[in-house]
């Protein structure tokens, strides 16, 4: 299997007729994502790379039977949009756009538990790299050709310094199951948590790799999870040892203001739930090697 | 992004939190004449600073007349406040705010803050008021009550009272604290804040719900939709590389070592200081300079690193995904010809196309020392460092 996304997965990018949306369109489709729509409103009737532009989200999956999105639209419009795809019955977004207004995902998560918990969409991001299951599919705006296939399951927050964990993983041969990035935003649409426990249900992952960083309570939160709940064994590598108190790096949530938010609490809390820890961010690949 | 007191007050008060009378001044001479106009017996003379602490260090002066209040305010100006919140360089006091004293009975702490446990706005309040909220979770932590707020219907009437009785507020004032409460929510939510504390909320002897001191934070990504907000931004209270960077579209915090980072990504750009920090070395500065790692953007990033003087090495580190590790060698070439940078610089390139980049940087003839693991980039910036420290010491007592 996978996690949330392989080869049967019918996409639609959300914005598709943008810059950006339209390059990436272009890379998912050709690493075998099967693309089947895009939607920007008053733009109905176009094709981008031959994939046909709805007006509306509903229009989509009523017509292609879609169930995953990207979300690419600019952060003023982002919230609605997600909004929009859960109301279609979307049962997977990702939602790249950074710069989305923390109020906004308040909104968004509120509104998503309207649904049903059997019909309630899961959201990752915003403001990630987004999701690849390798050989299989690619939901994002990762270079795909980086990952191998294989049985490492890897959620992180960071986009390239999870590229970086993938490259030294390919370096050594081995492979990943599904990677999914859940963003650098203080207010996400899952958690590490989330992902866990989707790891741990998925017999095609048989190692998890967790990259963490500064700020938040969601490593905290993993790491009372993984004790409870994951049977698999768990890397983590946390980035931010040195950086100050109460400053942001960069990520909107990479901020230390509370116990158990600098690095090494979170390395500390989960050393102490039994996940191996990575030294330093140039050990991820070695590390992970080393449980398997 | 923060402001000063004196604009958290206007705009608290503008929702209905009740404020004490008080006067902004840009001189001790205004400051005397507005405590005048205000009436009153004695004043406080406020230092206006981005950071807590200030009464601790001197920021925050009590007076009776005009000459007290003028000798306050002289002390202040042009000068730099360091508080524990300020780091050692300080802040710059060039505004005062003059307030007139009220007898104060009880003091409470307030906060609201985005939760990210609850993923709500939450409330946070003591009956311990006039403490760090810090201080007051490590020493009287059952002193705090905590009540997040439903985004579907906002905050309810009851939560309100709920807080206000649980501080032990008297019944007569029950009201007011709900008033506060409420304006203080409405401020948050309608104005996309971060962070909204009163410390102290004042209970007065003549039986008022007074914000005495209080702080704004409001969300970066939202100024778009609160132009009023964003104009009250104060250039002179941020670290002025810092706001260079931002206008550029770079993320830039200066810290004290001295080897430069210029790397692609949030994350990536810590494991990077990381990474620094345990080969021996110390960062000078977090750089994220984004997705697109054009040339004319690694320039502007080399420009930024460089204005730091105690750069001693800059380190490049760039995972290109999209954009090919050769298009970035070309950026980093093109930008050494373009920025003047006379200390060591260490590329490490990763990802697609990553032997044509190397062919580029080697080609080009300029001193680059090279790497291809993040480790050794790293473990090569401190001895360059190093060696060029050394080397410099040569041509001195040479």
């Amino acid at each position: 299997m996978s996690i949330y996304l392989n080869r049967d997965t019918r996409v639609i990018v959300q914005g598709i007729t943008g810059r950006m949306a339209q390059f990436h369109t272009k890379d998912m489709l050709a690493y075998g994502t099967n693309v089947v729509g895009g939607v920007v409103p008053g733009k109905g009737g176009e094709t981008v790379h031959g994939v046909p532009v709805f007006d509306t989200v509903k229009e989509a999956v009523e017509a292609t039977q879609a169930d995953a999105s990207l979300v690419f639209v600019p952060p003023p419009f982002a919230a609605d949009s997600i909004m929009e795809a859960a109301d279609a019955g979307i049962r997977y977004c990702v939602c790249i756009t950074d710069g989305i207004p923390a109020q906004d995902m308040i909104q968004v998560k509120r509104y998503m538990m309207r649904y049903p918990k059997e019909c309630r969409m899961v959201l990752t991001g915003p403001n990630c790299a987004g999701t690849i299951s390798p050989g299989k599919a690619m939901l994002g705006i990762m270079p795909g050709h980086i990952f191998l296939p294989g049985h490492v399951g890897i959620v992180g927050r960071s986009g390239t310094l999870g590229y970086e964990a993938a490259a030294q993983l390919k370096e050594r041969g081995i492979g990943v199951s599904t990677s999914v990035g859940i963003g650098g935003d203080p207010i996400n649409g899952s958690s590490f948590r989330d992902i866990l426990e989707q790891f741990e249900n998925d017999d095609d992952t048989h190692v998890i790799a967790m990259i963490g960083e500064i700020g938040g309570p969601q490593e905290a939160e993993a790491a009372a999870y993984i004790q409870d709940h994951v049977s698999k064994p768990v890397v983590a590598y946390v980035a931010g040892l040195t950086a100050p108190k109460g400053r942001t790096m960069g990520h909107a949530g990479a901020i230390i203001s509370a116990f158990g938010e600098s690095a090494s609490e979170k390395v500390e809390i989960l050393s102490g739930a039994g996940v191996t820890v990575a030294e330093n961010p140039a050990v991820i690949g070695e590390t992970i090697a080393s449980v398997m | 992004m923060d402001i000063h007191e004196y604009q958290a007050k206007e705009v608290l008060s503008n929702f209905g939190v009740e404020i004490p009378a008080g006067a902004l001044a840009y001189s001790p001479e205004q400051a005397a004449y507005r405590a005048r106009e205000m009436g009153g017996e004695k004043w406080i003379v406020k230092a206006q600073i981005h950071a807590g602490g200030r009464g601790k260090a001197g920021g925050v002066k009590l007076c009776a007349d005009d000459q007290e209040i003028q000798a306050a305010c002289e002390a202040m100006f042009g000068r730099k406040l360091v508080t524990h919140q300020t780091g050692p360089e300080g802040k710059g006091i060039y505004r005062v705010y003059v307030e007139a004293a009220v007898p104060i009975d009880r003091e409470i702490y307030l906060g609201f803050v985005l939760d990210r446990t609850s993923q709500r706005i939450m409330i946070v309040a003591s009956a311990e008021g006039g403490m760090e909220i810090e201080d007051i979770s490590a020493e009287k932590p059952d002193s705090i009550v905590r009540s997040t707020v439903e985004p579907a219907v906002g905050l309810r009437d009851f939560q309100a009272r709920e807080i206000a009785f649980k501080l032990g507020i008297e019944p007569g004032l029950t009201q007011s604290m709900v008033r506060t409460l409420q304006g203080c929510y409405r401020a948050f939510r309608d104005l996309d804040a971060t962070m909204v504390e009163i410390n102290p909320l004042v209970i007065t002897g003549d039986n008022r719900v007074l914000a005495l001191d209080a702080k704004m934070t409001f969300d970066g990504n939202a100024l778009f939709r609160h132009p009023q907000i964003s104009e009250l931004r104060d250039k002179s209270q941020e670290d002025p590389r810092e706001s260079r960077a931002a206008d550029r579209g770079l993320s830039y915090v200066g810290l004290d070592g001295n080897i430069g980072c210029i790397v692609n990504g949030a994350g990536l750009a810590m494991a990077t200081m990381d990474t620094i920090k345990l080969a021996g070395g110390e960062p000078a500065n977090f750089l994220d300079i984004g997705g697109g790692a054009t040339p004319e953007r690694v320039a502007k990033a080399f420009r930024l690193v460089m204005s730091d003087k105690n750069v001693q090495a800059v380190l490049v580190n760039i995972f290109a995904g999209i954009n090919r590790c050769d298009w970035v060698a070309e950026g980093v070439v093109q930008a050494l010809k373009e920025v003047q940078v006379d200390v060591p610089v260490i590329v490490r390139l990763a990802g697609t196309n990553v032997e044509e980049g190397q062919k580029i940087l080697a080609k080009s003839g300029l001193p680059i020392i090279r790497a291809t693991t993040l480790m050794e980039a790293a473990e090569r910036s401190v001895s360059a460092w190093k060696s060029d420290n050394s080397l410099n010491l040569k041509v001195i007592s040479s």
